[in-house]
């Protein structure tokens, strides 16, 4: 096959943000996270945990605390707004202050008719769900010190929300509190200081449980206000609490990064009385686990060390599947690297600022394993911070170096770069046309003659470039009248064809140079990944979520013959187990037969011209090939040829000079810039 | 150890004109025990009671007249015999008031010294190498004296050794910086000469001392460098050669000399393991050579040390267990004492250190405490003995000295024995325990030995008890147990001795393993050690399988081509056959004693062939039962402070099959016991190379680590298939 010059990068300093809240939807199986950053990530649960749709954080919002009430999300923060997102133009709808302080929670009743939340001031104030808005309804009674945390009885009648040292049952229609539980502090040194409760969950057979900062998970009877049981499990906090959709099981995620499971069962067997035991300990986090929620077959975490978790409860699986593995989500599932293929430079996007490097250089040759003495070292050309309050939601980089753009929810911006030699200047474009607003993705053309950007409604605007301006040419618009937004697309070497990828995973081919639609390619049921069209056969190329590969042909408008016997013969397993979707596609100019993919834990080659592994072949099969003589390989060959030196990948590209850019991220590096833990003791320190 | 007691002044000391010469020629005994004769540098011969310390007569020579040798005594006749200005002999006895109405002779040669030892005829070398017999010089004074010696060579020492029936007189003479040892040999008269090797630096020895000792006579000389050196003559068996020998010499000591050469010192073998040394510095002391040390040769350990105010003249006599130390303006008289040494007493028993720490009322005194805890020789030592002698004196109402106890020991009644030693032990702090244990344990072994009737068990226990005994202080106490049945002392002695010779070992082995259960059980043994064995029986007994357990050798045994066939039931359970320990229980506490005993296996081995088959084999089926005890669950017991360990069962269970092989390997009712052996043997051999697989594959993994450096950019190569 042969050897590659691999630029290892690893200076790209990307750095997720900590979570702060989540909230499910069980009904549509979408999950919403909710980061330090104000930014909000939509997970699809039923597509793999793919991550759809990223709403871009705000430098002056917050969010505490997340709410679904049907189809639409709602979240609060300590900037004292309820905002609610339009979710398919990924942007907030409309915030509303709620004239309380700052917010620490918000929840919605079971029949999702009303809003509470919980403030500073300590009100809690109900909102009314309109059709297209929210209505402020009216304060509960109002408490000395804070709301922190607020569950409505499933009847709907009932309101228990936590404070400083103590619970309080509201009853709704009168807005009396009716109950107050005082809550214990710790012991020690923590006496002089008041408990946070945390988290509290109101159950239907009027149990409350709450979870505080003296580390405790203390069951309550709400109809007498009485303590029944502590549980005193971690030395920290106890910060979230949820609570599974049969009220069978709740679990609490301590400061120490575990999360603890409570089951309901009677203790002993053959015994009806039921209580609350704790069951079992998860430590997935390495730091405070503030989010939490436990759908019906896995508990999801997520906190300070920024990853999300998903862990199966494994009895409530007969045999081991895809499902039943353990996932860790750490990068977003979409390009944060761009590069320019024929000037070897590199875009990373940061939420608020974008950084151009330009790559080192070696003249030396070596041996498959060496590194090359470097002739000129990576350089970083610009540092190009955001305007405004707004993150930065995409960017694009020309293939020629020569453009760069980059959007936030609320505009559009384009530089022209000139480099000669070492010198780099930075012009901004100044008239860009009134249309282009923001956008949801952005490309160049190969021959950086045009940008397309990725519109709502899955619109895409070309705007034509040109040195002395730039000027808005049409809109392409989807036939089937999608309103969700576009989180792929590519165009073609020759200029002829763009392809766009929706969250409805819809992919349309537009003709460029007629400037209309060319063709749907058929929806499959899973997200398209990631996708790229070949330069020579302009074959489309996709991977979805469900690691599926399909290759379509534009000219025919059909599938090829490659993907169908792809597809006849199935994938490999150990190809469909990987848990991290395939992030980029693209190809070998000079052989025309391979394929270029990479996930996050591998970086592969798929040629077309080698049989397709089945089922008994040895897929990853590098090390043997490596280990047998050059007559014995052919007879070993597959299509697949998966390459695992490099970790924790963010991105792969092939330069023009056929030199591979490999950009990660390590775990490690990402860990070593968190905040320290809660201290721990260990043996005997 | 060796101990020096408080220091007492026999006279003052008038000042010569010279600083450096020493105010006193010589000390020779007496016929008295209790007398010593001390000649000044000029005119008078003065003869002291020492323990009185006051002159008992003194005589003086006219005013210019000098004496030129030390004044002896001689035994034979009881007169005192002194040489004044080189050639007048002079003889008295007691009764002489004045020396000048005493016998005198004028002999032809000048006169070196006059030599004189108890059982011996005076002897007369004179300065030129001749030796003369007092006697028959005296019937003929002006007898020609021939010169032994050639023109330059000059005498720097002499003395004289009288044995059984032999007389030796030696004396030393330089020349031309070449030193050489003259021995002549008296009845018949034969004088060999020795050339004494040169030390490097040519300088000439600071003082010689010479003792005889198995028939051999030692010569200990001191150089200015700090160096001991000790030359050794065959005493018996005449040498024939003639000419002038080599003299091979081996460095007994090398002193710490402080900065600069050591001036005025003196260096006297107390015994053939001690040596006195004056005129050096202590090592632990700053500054100042003016000390009184003893060494021990064989361990080059300070043993003891003192300060000697005043200068030092580099001479020191010893004589009746007393150093005779001329310093400043006084004759110091120091008693000391020398025990017997070993290495456990040396090191301070290292071993025991964690017993020694859980029973810290009678600790041993630690090497430590020793040399630096008593670091200030000077007046605090001497506040301090004071003060013990008061609390002595205090107490001597009640009870007695060590030396009254030892006096008891000879002749009294067990009790009464018991009750005083017993006394002694408890009221006795560690310092004075360490010497005087000994001293006990063996006047009590001694007087057992002699009188059947006579044992004091639990005084010798807790003598024991006290860990300042070793066995090679009192190397009879554990045969003697063990001639006695006392077993609870075997068990102590085995526990608390650190250097039990293999021999021993062997004889308490092979008594613990012939005695009759039914004897063993009534005795009292150490409680901590039989309630590990009642656990260890116990756990077998409960019949319970740790979780995972897998007996390892029945299952190897099945591949085991020449395995002897088992019976049935055997191979079915394992476990049945190991229930039952083969041996009582208090005989397996003794037996566990005896694994746990130090032992070096090319000693233990030739006496291990003592044992007989059927000896043997029961200590192996004990050995294996402990062994298959500790595979299954001894890990979940709680630890006791002394068990044999797994490595001490397999190392004697090697020996044991080394020792008695050939006669196993014919011994019908020995052969299922071999081949469980030689599995044990296996399995450990399997679990060894098993953790050396292990060890080699966590290296690699070490090795593997540091390939990977971070660094941001890199460029690489890589090829894919």
């Amino acid at each position: 096959m042969g050897e590659f010059k691999v630029h290892r990068v690893r200076f790209f300093d990307y750095m997720p943000a900590a979570i702060r809240a989540m909230a499910f939807n069980a009904h549509t199986e979408r999950l919403a996270l909710g980061r330090m950053d104000g930014s909000v990530e939509i997970f699809n649960f039923a597509d793999h945990y793919f991550q759809e749709k990223v709403i871009p954080g705000k430098d002056s919002r917050s969010i505490e605390a997340l709410c679904w009430v049907g189809g639409r999300l709602f979240s609060a923060g300590l900037n004292g707004e309820v905002t609610e997102y339009d979710l398919e133009s990924l942007r907030p709808k409309y915030s509303l202050e709620a004239y309380g302080g700052p917010i620490w929670t918000i929840t919605s009743n079971s029949q999702g008719a009303h809003l509470a939340i919980g403030c500073e001031d300590g009100t809690v104030k109900l909102f009314e769900v309109l059709e297209e808005s929210i209505q402020f309804e009216r304060n509960l009674d109002r408490q000395k010190g804070r709301i922190l945390s607020i569950s409505w009885h499933p009847s709907g009648a009932q309101i228990a929300a936590g404070m400083m040292d103590m619970i309080r049952v509201f009853d709704v229609p009168t807005g009396r509190a009716v109950q107050r539980l005082l809550v214990d502090r710790g012991f020690g040194g923590s006496k002089s200081r008041e408990t946070v409760v945390w988290s509290v969950v109101f159950l239907s057979d009027f149990t409350i449980i709450s979870g505080d900062s003296a580390g405790k998970v203390q069951v309550w009877d709400g109809h007498t206000g009485t303590l029944v049981k502590t549980h005193l499990v971690t030395k920290w906090d106890v910060l979230a609490l949820s609570v599974s959709k049969d009220e069978s099981s709740v679990v609490a995620g301590t400061s120490e990064g575990t999360v603890i499971q409570f089951q309901f069962i009677a203790p002993t067997l053959q015994q009806q009385d039921k209580e609350w035991v704790r069951t079992r300990t998860f430590k997935n986090h390495t730091h405070d686990v503030r989010a939490l929620a436990e759908i019906e077959t896995a508990i999801v975490s997520g906190g300070m060390d920024t990853q999300l978790v998903v862990r199966p409860l494994l009895e409530k699986f007969d045999e081991r599947s895809h499902a039943s593995a353990l996932r860790k989500i750490h990068f977003p599932h979409r390009n944060l690297v761009f590069c320019a293929k024929k000037a070897g430079l590199l875009l990373f996007q940061f939420p608020g600022q974008l950084e151009l490097w330009r790559l080192g250089e070696s003249d030396g040759h070596g041996k498959p394993g060496d590194s090359l003495p470097l002739k000129r070292k990576p350089e970083k050309l610009l540092h190009l911070k955001r305007k405004g309050e707004d993150h930065i939601c995409c960017s694009a980089l020309s293939s020629c170096g020569g453009w760069l753009a980059y959007s936030t929810m609320s505009s559009v911006r384009l530089y022209r770069l000139q480099t000669d030699n070492n010198d780099i200047s930075i012009t901004k474009v100044p008239k860009l046309p009134k249309v282009l607003r923001s956008a949801h993705q952005l490309c160049f053309s190969s021959d950086s003659s045009k940008l397309f950007a990725a519109s709502s409604q899955s619109s895409v605007l070309v705007i034509a470039l040109s040195q002395s301006e730039c000027k808005y040419v049409h809109t392409l618009k989807p036939k089937s009248g999608s309103r969700q937004p576009i989180h792929l697309m590519t165009n073609s070497v020759d200029g002829k064809w763009l392809s766009t990828a929706n969250s409805d995973c819809e992919i349309h081919v537009y003709n460029v140079q007629k400037l209309k639609l060319h063709c749907i390619v058929p929806v499959y049921g899973s997200c398209p990944s990631a996708m790229g069209i070949h330069p020579t056969t302009n074959n489309l190329t996709m991977v979805h979520a469900d690691q599926q590969i399909f290759e379509y042909s534009i000219v025919e408008k059909q599938y090829t013959d490659w993907s169908r016997k792809l597809q006849k013969q199935g994938l490999h397993n150990l190809w469909l187990d990987r848990d991290t979707p395939v992030t980029h596609v693209t190809f070998n100019p000079k052989n025309p037969e391979q394929i270029l993919l990479h996930d996050m834990h591998m970086f592969c080659i798929i040629d077309q011209s080698l049989p397709l592994p089945d089922q008994k072949t040895q897929f990853y099969n590098q090390m043997t090939l490596r280990s047998l003589s050059e007559q014995g390989r052919p007879s070993h060959l597959h299509a697949f040829k998966i390459c695992k030196t490099f970790q924790d990948l963010l991105s792969v590209s092939l330069l023009d000079d056929q030199s591979l850019v490999m950009v990660e991220r390590p775990l490690l590096a990402i860990t070593s810039q968190l905040p320290a833990p809660v201290r721990q003791k260990k043996f005997a320190t | 150890m060796a101990a020096l007691y408080e220091e007492f002044t026999l006279c003052g000391l008038v000042q010569t004109q010279n600083a450096s010469d020493s105010p006193i020629q010589g000390i020779e005994l007496d016929g008295d025990s209790d007398h010593v004769v001390v000649t000044d540098s000029t005119r008078s011969v003065t003869l002291y009671k020492v323990s009185d310390q006051k002159p008992l007569g003194s005589w003086t020579v006219k005013q210019g007249q000098l004496l030129t040798c030390p004044a002896v005594f001689n035994f034979q006749t009881k007169e005192y015999v002194v040489v004044s200005d080189n050639k007048v002999i002079r003889v008295w006895k007691d009764e002489d008031l004045s020396l000048d109405k005493t016998f005198k002779a004028t002999v032809s040669a000048d006169v070196w010294r006059v030599h004189s030892a108890p059982g011996g005829e005076p002897v007369v070398l004179f300065q030129r190498g001749a030796v003369r017999l007092l006697d028959s010089l005296l019937s003929a004074p002006q007898q020609p004296i021939e010169d032994v010696l050639s023109e330059e060579e000059v005498i720097r020492w002499s003395t004289n050794i009288v044995a059984e029936k032999q007389h030796f007189v030696l004396f030393t003479t330089e020349q031309k910086g070449e030193r050489c040892l003259y021995v002549q040999r008296l009845n018949p008269n034969t004088l060999q000469k020795y050339r004494l090797e040169r030390e490097d630096s040519g300088a000439a020895p600071l003082s010689f001392s010479a003792s005889l000792r198995d028939k051999h006579l030692n010569l200990l000389y001191l150089y200015p460098n700090g160096c001991v050196y000790q030359s050794v003559v065959a005493a018996q068996g005449y040498v024939g050669l003639e000419g002038v020998q080599p003299l091979p010499r081996s460095l007994r000591l090398r002193l710490p000399v402080g900065e600069g050469e050591l001036g005025a010192a003196s260096a006297v073998a107390l015994d053939e393991a001690h040596v006195a040394v004056v005129g050096v510095p202590h090592p632990s002391a700053r500054t100042g050579k003016d000390f009184l040390c003893i060494w021990n040769t064989n361990f080059q350990t300070l043993q003891a040390g003192k300060e000697m105010v005043g200068r030092i003249h580099g001479q020191v006599w010893c004589y009746l267990g007393k150093l005779f130390v001329p310093h400043g303006k006084a004759l110091s008289v120091i008693p000391y004492e020398c025990q017997k040494s070993s290495l456990a007493s040396a090191l301070g028993k290292l071993r025991h250190a964690g017993i020694a720490v859980s029973k810290s009322s009678v600790a041993v005194p630690s090497w430590n405490t020793l040399l630096h805890g008593d670091q200030p020789q000077g007046p605090t030592k001497i506040v301090e003995t004071r003060k013990s002698k008061l609390s002595r004196k205090s107490q001597s109402a009640q009870a007695l000295t060590v030396d009254q106890v030892l006096e008891l020991i000879k002749t009294r009644p067990v009790d009464e024995v018991q009750r005083e030693v017993e006394a002694l032990v408890s009221r006795g702090d560690a310092q004075d325990l360490q010497l005087s244990v000994g001293q006990l344990a063996c006047h009590l072994v001694a007087r057992s030995q002699a009188e059947t009737a006579f044992y004091t068990p639990v005084a010798l226990a807790q003598l024991v008890q006290t860990q300042c005994l070793c066995h090679s202080v009192c190397p009879d106490l554990l045969l003697l147990a063990l001639e006695h049945k006392d077993y609870f002392l075997c068990q102590l002695c085995l526990q608390l001795f650190p250097d039990i010779p293999e021999v021993v070992t062997c004889a308490c082995l092979k008594t613990f393993i012939s005695v009759p259960d039914g004897d063993v059980e009534m005795v009292s043994l150490e409680p901590d050690s039989v309630s590990f064995m009642e656990g260890l029986v116990a756990a077998g007994a409960r019949g319970g399988q740790q979780n995972g357990f897998s007996p390892p050798l029945f299952e190897e045994d099945s591949c085991d081509v020449n395995h002897q066939p088992k019976p049935p039931q055997d191979k079915k359970n394992p476990t049945l056959q190991l229930e039952a320990c083969p041996v009582g229980l208090h005989k397996a506490v003794l037996l566990n004693e005896v694994l746990q005993t130090p032992y070096s296996d090319n000693f233990l081995l030739p006496h291990l062939k003592d044992l007989n088959t059927q000896q043997v084999i029961l200590f192996l089926q004990y050995l294996q039962f402990v062994y298959l005890k500790y595979s299954q669950d001894i890990y979940t017991q709680t630890p006791v402070l002394r068990s044999p360990t797994m490595t001490q069962i397999i190392d004697w269970v090697c020996l044991l099959l080394d020792a008695h092989f050939t006669v196993l390997v014919m011994a019908p009712d020995a052969k299922g016991l071999l081949s469980n052996l030689q599995s044990f043997v296996k399995s450990q051999v399997k679990l060894f190379s098993e953790l050396g697989n292990i060890e080699s594959s966590l290296q690699e993994l070490h090795k593997m680590k540091p390939s990977k450096d971070i660094s941001q950019y890199s460029i690489e190569v890589i090829e894919l298939f």
